[in-house]
């Protein structure tokens, strides 16, 4: 292991607080980088013991998810918006569906359910104890097969790029 | 400040407040305990977007930190609740 | 500040306010609990997406650097209210289960035999 390594066990995790303090202080003057960076190296010290090993690649995938999530979310956001506003005249095809499950890395899964609780239209009710399936709450959907299919296609397989 | 920004904050400020009736209407009616804790966490988001709001009112930063703190409880608050109606307690 | 940045502001926070009034009126008006719950996110993410983006180019406008600390609060919720959405629903399911609620689906691991 080499000194860097050692010092910044969590690089990611580390640049993230030093952000996340500079920000919140509203300043980058010496003083506040000093302390942030204090913070930045201690923290993943003291939660090393909390901390799982977590294996993230293809950071192009990742970029390319989070603009599709983000895209998805303003779309399905006039969608339910509006089924909203229509509601009097019509009534959207709302029901439970069960998707069947390849993800199986729990860091996979916790970014899957945190898109399909942002993305408004789809709810995550529960996940079978064996993570073989998934229960789902949604808004409108005609075919529950070409649902599945896309569910899968758009938002799992990225994640089963990254993760695994 | 000028008067369509501030009239854009009063319309603004006028939908939270609509928003806020609307959702009490839901906690009042119930039907069922996870309504009134839904309605409740809404409830407090609605004071963190005008909160967010009162600090462009009033080209303050101090609005910022009360924001955030809004978020953090009512994420404690609703989860405490949540699971307390699931389990009958929340530490086990 | 110029009349173009004022308008971008203006439009975030009035459509910021529409989108939080459409998922209310979703949230006080829908029958059932399971479609309840699709409304409000919209006033969780765009809702409180615009007025984030509007306070940080109101405040790097008007102090003249940059100013991304409102946009914390998009992480701050992005973190938080999957959280509690998730709870609810599994609250939800578990109390309409025990009630015998009858639209309810069954659950996906079969209880254990005792």
């Amino acid at each position: 292991m080499t000194a860097l390594a050692k010092l910044a066990p969590a690089p990611l995790l580390s640049a993230a607080l030093l952000g996340l303090w500079l920000v919140l202080a509203r300043s980058a003057s010496l003083g506040h980088l000093l302390v942030g960076l204090a913070i930045a190296l201690a923290v993943p010290h003291l939660t090393a013991n909390l901390r799982l090993k977590v294996v993230a690649r293809r950071p192009l995938v990742v970029v390319r998810y989070v603009l599709r999530v983000g895209g998805d979310v303003v779309r399905s956001n006039l969608e339910v918006g509006r089924g909203v506003l229509v509601w009097r005249w019509r009534r959207p095809q709302s029901r439970f569906v069960v998707v069947p499950l390849d993800l199986r890395d729990p860091f996979g899964l916790a970014v899957l359910s945190m898109v399909t609780t942002i993305v408004p239209g789809t709810v995550w009710s529960e996940l079978a104890i064996d993570r073989s399936a998934l229960l789902l709450h949604v808004w409108d959907v005609d075919e529950e097969r070409a649902f599945i299919e896309r569910f899968k296609a758009r938002y799992e397989r990225p994640l089963m790029e990254i993760f695994e | 400040m000028s008067p369509l920004l501030s009239g854009a904050i009063v319309f603004t400020l006028g939908c939270y407040a609509v928003a806020s009736v609307l959702v009490l209407v839901r906690l009042v009616r119930g039907p069922r305990a996870q309504d009134r804790v839904f309605a409740l966490d809404l409830l407090y988001f609605h004071a963190m977007l005008v909160m967010l709001v009162l600090g462009i009112r009033h080209q303050s930063d101090v609005y910022f930190e009360a924001a955030l703190l809004i978020a953090l409880f009512s994420f404690v608050s609703s989860s405490a609740m949540a699971k307390f109606i699931l389990r009958g307690e929340v530490i086990e | 500040m110029s009349l173009w940045a004022e308008v971008a502001v203006a439009v975030l926070l009035v459509s910021s306010g529409l989108f939080v009034l459409v998922s209310a009126l979703g949230f006080a008006r829908l029958p059932d609990f399971f479609l309840r719950m699709h409304p409000p996110a919209l006033a969780y993410t765009v809702g409180s997406w615009c007025v984030s983006f509007a306070g940080a180019l109101y405040f790097s406008l008007l102090e003249g650097r940059l100013a991304l600390h409102p946009l914390l609060v998009i992480a701050a919720l992005g973190v938080t209210v999957p959280v509690t959405t998730l709870l609810l629903a599994r609250v939800a399911l578990f109390r309409r289960r025990a009630a015998g609620a009858p639209d309810t689906p069954p659950p996906l691991t079969p209880p254990r035999a005792p």
